[in-house]
């Protein structure tokens, strides 16, 4: 059994798919992908929904039908793939330790590894409501692994938190699938997810969205039988005496997600405490030289096409650093959330690159704004370029290119700031 | 004199804009901020569409289930029937992405196709 390989991925979602196939393409030999499940796509094959590829494939599909765009080519492609192969342990000079029930214990080394691990959802104990703990209570996608994959319905009368994507798009596959919604609570004043989830998902079939509401309590013996459910004030304190009850056997929380970075933390690659994912350069490189990282373990995408783009940068930039014709700049220029802004990726940039006419920098905002200017600000507080946006929400992530030609070797630091245009 | 309110999904603006009509007739649309919203609006108020995803049983699969979709768009108002239609139905493994799993859904000239493979295993100890 071959156990060393030039590059080295873990987790075969849209994230390690992509940087598979892209660097296939740009000549890298001996590649690995190591997948936990059964089988490649990630999340996708239960996202049943469509909505995925417009932007990529500029067609419109499923996630199970996204995905084996990717799961065909990959099976036409000179790269080694290992299933229901888990990844216990990775080491700072790229020693892998991974386990399956037909190898074993295995120790792989590689000179290149990405991590394309992905996010996991953020559980009841995340965000602690008191009372009982019966059964009937699970995190969005839970159930619609459940419900898409394994053929089990989850429940009849149903409450769902969060007003996120996977929220949304839960309550409408709930309520196609014969249960009663009974409300999507929303802790802030203003959906996370998309425009288009909101109307295909809640205003098509009827289901309340409550805006400044969440659970501040769930009753139950064996099964949910009622939640109490408060308003919220601006710090998103429960208001005293806006309690109600409401009779339902099902809760879904669909309350964010969180990169799955056990193996970054461990050997030692600093995360960014806001995207939770590691800090990383325009190859989207962590601190360990020939470590990288991308799709939703680096930070969370609101769209798989996204996270495809992502995983070919990756799978470019391996290539390059394989091959070891790669020229660092004297200092690197470190990009900063400014006004609104909650976070940028990357968070430096290393590299010269002859021939590179822009970077393009992706972030969220923390509130949703209209009329803005997005401003790139260098260390003395000088505009150095800036993009009218007609509105910028949390759930829509922002892009913007920042032109090579304004990356002089003094500069060392950007801001990014919105500003009222 | 009738009143629709409605929000636009052509962009993530998303404005709020309301209808107007007489007899089944647009009169006015008013609150969007681009023509996409005249587009968008017309479109949902004449004959809104929607393309459906769901499940399909399967017998000898990997899997118990495919996962399905309307190869095109079908009218917004015939999805929850769809939907029991859908449900009478159980498909053979193997299942082939694309494959057609019923044709002519509710008479609406539209086929729902599966969107994913599913293998065939001989017998599966767990169902």
């Amino acid at each position: 059994m071959k156990l060393e390989y030039d590059l080295v991925i873990i987790g075969g979602g849209p994230a390690g798919l992509a940087v598979a196939l892209e660097a296939e393409k740009n000549g890298v030999e001996n590649i690995l992908l190591l997948e936990r499940d059964e089988y490649l796509g990630g999340i996708l094959p239960q996202c049943i929904h469509n909505g995925f590829g417009l932007q990529y494939f500029k067609e419109e599909l499923t996630g199970p039908e996204y995905a084996d765009r990717f799961i065909t080519q990959i099976n036409n492609h000179k790269v080694d793939i290992k299933t229901e192969t888990m990844v216990v342990k990775i080491t700072p000079n790229k020693q892998i330790i991974a386990l399956n029930r037909n190898d074993g214990l295995l120790c792989i080394k590689a000179r290149a590894i990405v991590l394309a691990m992905g996010c996991r959802e953020r559980t009841r104990e995340a965000i602690a409501i008191a009372g009982s703990r019966p059964a009937g209570i699970f995190t969005a996608g839970t159930a619609q692994r459940y419900i898409n994959i394994e053929g089990y319905m989850v429940g009849h009368e149903v409450i769902i938190l969060g007003s996120g994507d996977i929220g949304m798009i839960m309550a409408r596959r709930m309520t196609l699938e014969g249960a009663k919604v009974k409300a999507v609570l929303e802790i802030m004043p203003f959906s996370t997810g998309l425009i288009r989830n909101k109307v295909q998902c809640l205003d098509d079939f009827n289901i309340p969205l409550k805006f400044n509401h969440t659970i501040t309590r769930i009753e139950g013996r064996k099964r949910v039988e009622k939640v109490t459910i408060t308003q919220v004030d601006k710090n998103l304190q429960a208001i005293f005496g806006t309690e109600e009850e409401i009779h339902c056997d099902t809760i879904l929380l669909s309350v964010g997600l969180i990169p799955e970075n056990e193996l970054t933390k461990e050997v030692g690659i600093r995360l960014d405490p806001v995207t939770g994912g590691p800090v990383v350069n325009e190859n989207r490189e962590t601190e360990i030289e020939g470590i990288f990282a991308c799709g939703n373990v680096l930070h969370v995408h609101d769209l798989a096409d996204f996270v495809t783009e992502e995983g070919e940068i990756v799978g470019r930039a391996v290539d390059e650093y394989l091959k070891g014709n790669r020229k660092f700049r004297s200092q690197p220029i470190k990009i900063f959330p400014g006004d609104n802004i909650a976070y940028v990726v990357p968070q430096h940039i290393d590299f010269i690159v002859p021939g590179r006419k822009k970077i393009k920098l992706f972030m969220r905002v923390k509130k949703p704004e209209e009329r803005v200017k997005i401003n790139l600000i260098d260390d003395k507080g000088r505009v150095l370029t800036a993009y009218k946006k007609r509105i910028v929400t949390p759930g829509e992530m922002v892009s913007v290119f920042l032109p090579e030609v304004l990356l002089d070797d003094k500069l060392k630091n950007i801001t990014i700031s919105i500003k009222r245009d | 004199m009738e009143q629709n309110k409605i929000i636009c999904i052509s962009c993530p603006i998303g404005c709020r804009m309301t209808i107007q009509s007489k007899d089944g007739k647009i009169t006015s649309i008013i609150g969007n901020a681009c023509p996409k919203g005249i587009k968008y609006a017309e479109e949902e108020f004449i004959n809104p569409l929607r393309i459906l995803t769901t499940t399909v049983k399967v017998i000898g699969g990997e899997l118990p289930l495919v996962s399905v979709k309307t190869e095109k768009s079908i009218p917004k108002r015939l999805l929850l029937k769809a939907m029991v239609e859908i449900a009478k139905i159980e498909v053979k493994a193997q299942v082939k992405i694309g494959q057609v799993i019923k044709d002519d859904l509710l008479g609406t000239g539209v086929s729902l196709v599966a969107t994913r493979n599913i293998k065939r295993v001989d017998s599966n100890l767990f169902s």
